[in-house]
């Protein structure tokens, strides 16, 4: 390709790759488990898992899907003012935040409830942030889960720093990072990466790259394959398939020992497709085929799970029919938990600016306090 | 009493920080074996070592959002940021990300976190360098928004600010960083003025004369000009921008009965702004004039050639304080 710039003419070099991979032909990536529900062994990645571990995480994929899908629906009964699905996404979650140790900190967008979910964290806390009766209630160094974070990327750097204090503790545990393939345009996820990289820090980062930015496909955000990426900033970028859960587990768990061992970081990029909507106010028919959509069903990540455990007699229907009956339990759990919700009290607005409240609050609250009062015979405060 | 320039104040009150805590940490661009371009800390590095005293990569976003990181891991970090100009790049992550994690988390984080920032201008620099961005920190609610204006507040305002749970964004005056006083170095800052008081810098009864960081100086000046002219000026260096300490500025205004608020920053929506209405609605009864503010214009900072224009000095804060007497 050549570029006209004035008088003189500048040669670009042909890349490699001049776009990235299209959402159907994903390239070469780990895989343990294919669509069929087929295992597959990868020379770098054997698994320590039993049958039992596999169980329980088809148990977890189940029970995260059906939390989503209980919220989108309290969303449209106008329970939640918005939801962000992880549909399709369960497998990429389940798997990495199954590879953590107990000691390991996450640090997540948005978008990470079946993370949520690995760390112990109550689906009905998700539920408060999206319902609007908190900016996320869990607490952090309890779980292990740092809240979420809605602007994207900003979480990576805090994450590298984390990981930057693990290291002066000397600590034998790992930081992930969770963010999308939007964010990867992010200068703070650049930065995180440079941060990282010179420091040597702890560090997953775990990209699920679902394909869309809302309406924005992967090609305008990058010319390359993302895992690629990492080479740039001087450590290891593998791809996973992000639909199989056995893979994704088994490339986060040697990452994270990687991190744990001071080899620094690793970048993932989990290979995966955002199945719904951005949000429950995006509307995808509006940017991208149905046909698409058919296709990554095809790949869904908890056909293929339930194929391998049925085909090899690792579950028995009693199993299946316990986890169907359970998602149900769940689901009319946190369905009533968030039509019983109780709103915070209107004072609480001004708890917790600031270790110690300041005059200026002080005085704001008390002359709010006084208006909510002035109104005889209302519920007030 | 040590005779020590500001920016030397600055040095002895960090190495008392690094000393005291284990968990405190310096970060930034050339912090360490530079010690930074106005060597404000100095020798740390060699000091402390290179894992608390840390030279960062060069992105303000990136210092900012790992001493979170840090902070969430239970360090105390002190971030230089080596321009005022150059604050903006990691302003998401103050304003968005530190400035709220406590009230998000309802209250269950804190991130002590100190952004030290030079600001002001008067020395000359190219455009980026002499910025007075105070009001857009001191417009987030989370953060604690101080400035020092001489040596001996700032050894002790920078112990205060890393002692300190909430954010605190630090100013400092640079073209006062050469600028000597007397300072007492004994340790512990227990018995200080907390820093989220204002000071009495001169008492006098006609004006109370607000002003903070780079401009206390010069309006000591003024008032030693308008005392020759028969006029008692009281200076009150704020100190604290956020949280305003309104008792002093309220006790001081209804015993003299007029007020002057200086900055270098814009005085559109500046903090003298702020001020006026607040001690209008408080010293309504008491004010013989309009609360007056002097201090940058609304314009962008101009080119240094010109910009003793921009900026206050004795004779603009003397001009106001003569229209004062005007009503």
């Amino acid at each position: 390709m050549t570029v006209e710039s004035g008088a003189a003419t500048t040669v670009v070099p042909a890349l490699d790759q001049p776009a990235p991979d299209t959402p159907d032909q994903a390239g070469d990536f780990v895989q343990l488990l294919t669509p069929e529900g087929e295992r597959i062994d990868h020379p770098d990645y054997p698994l320590d898992l039993s049958a039992d571990d596999i169980r329980n995480m088809y148990r977890d994929l189940v029970l995260v899907r059906t939390i989503d899908t209980v919220a989108i629906s309290l969303q449209r009964q106008g329970e939640l003012g918005i939801w962000a699905s992880l549909l399709g996404q369960e497998a990429a979650q389940i798997g990495s935040g199954r590879a953590l140790s107990p000691a390991d900190m996450v640090f997540p967008t948005y978008r990470e409830h079946g993370v949520a979910w690995c760390r112990g964290i109550d689906p009905v806390k998700l539920l408060e942030l999206y319902r609007g009766v908190s900016h996320g209630g869990w607490a952090p160094e309890e779980h292990k889960f740092h809240l979420y974070t809605i602007v994207i990327g900003a979480q990576t750097l805090h994450a590298t720093g984390y990981a930057m204090g693990i290291q002066r503790d000397g600590a034998d545990e790992a930081v992930i990072a969770y963010f999308g393939d939007g964010a990867t345009s992010q200068g703070d996820v650049n930065e995180a990466f440079i941060w990282a990289s010179v420091f040597n820090a702890p560090i997953v980062f775990f990209c699920q790259n679902n394909q869309w930015a809302i309406s924005e496909p992967l090609e305008k955000q990058s010319r390359i394959p993302l895992y690629q990426r990492a080479r740039g900033f001087g450590f290891p970028g593998l791809r996973v398939d992000g639909n199989d859960v056995l893979a994704c587990y088994a490339v986060t768990q040697k990452a994270l020992q990687a991190a744990r061992e001071g080899q620094g970081p690793t970048l993932i990029e989990a290979f995966t497709y955002r199945m719904g909507a951005h949000t429950t106010t995006d509307d995808p028919t509006r940017y991208r085929l149905a046909s698409e959509l058919e296709m990554w069903k095809l790949k869904d990540p908890i056909e293929r799970v339930r194929a391998y455990l049925v085909r090899g007699g690792l579950a028995e229907p009693e199993f299946l029919a316990a986890v169907d009956a359970e998602a149900k339990q769940v689901g009319a759990r946190i369905r009533e938990a968030c039509r019983t919700m109780p709103d915070p009290p209107p004072l609480a607005l001004f708890d917790h600016v600031y270790a110690e409240p300041t005059a200026i609050l002080r005085e704001e609250r008390e002359q709010y306090a006084a208006y909510l009062d002035s109104f005889e015979g209302e519920a007030g405060r | 009493m040590t005779k020590l320039t500001l920016s030397r104040g600055l040095n002895e009150g960090l190495r008392r920080a690094l000393e005291n805590d284990p968990k405190v940490l310096i970060m930034g661009e050339d912090v360490g074996k530079l010690g930074g371009v106005f060597r404000v800390t100095d020798g740390l590095q060699k000091d402390f070592g290179e894992a608390r005293v840390v030279d960062t990569p060069l992105a303000e976003s990136g210092i900012v959002g790992t001493a979170i990181g840090l902070a969430l891991r239970g360090y105390r970090p002190v971030c230089e940021i080596q321009f005022d100009g150059f604050v903006f790049p990691a302003v998401d992550q103050i304003v968005s990300q530190l400035a709220k994690m406590r009230y998000r988390s309802r209250g269950q984080v804190s991130l002590p976190v100190v952004i030290r920032i030079p600001c002001g201008g008067g020395i000359g620099a190219v455009e980026h360098h002499s910025e007075s961005p105070e009001v857009l920190f001191a417009h987030t609610a989370g953060l604690r928004v101080v400035a020092c204006s001489d040596a001996a507040d700032a050894f002790t305002m920078i112990q205060q600010s890393v002692d300190c749970d909430d954010p605190v964004i630090f100013f400092e005056p640079k073209r006062r960083y050469w600028d000597k006083a007397e300072v007492d170095t004994a340790p512990g800052v227990a018995g200080a003025l907390p820093f989220d008081r204002a000071r009495i810098t001169l008492e006098g009864t006609d004006v109370t004369l607000l002003c903070y960081g780079p401009l206390v100086r010069t309006c000591l000046e003024s008032a030693a000009a308008a005392r020759e002219d028969g006029r008692s000026i009281e200076v009150v260096d704020l100190r604290s921008l956020s949280p305003l300490d309104m008792d002093t500025i309220t006790a001081s205004v209804r015993k003299t009965g007029r007020c002057v608020v200086a900055h270098e920053a814009p005085v559109f929506a500046g903090l003298g702004a702020e001020i006026a209405a607040r001690v209008t609605e408080r010293c309504f009864y008491h004010l013989e004039a309009p609360v007056l503010r002097v201090g940058g214009f609304a314009t962008p900072y101009p080119p240094s050639r010109i910009e003793e224009h921009y900026l206050p000095d004795l004779d603009r804060i003397l001009d106001a304080i003569d229209r004062t007497f005007g009503y």
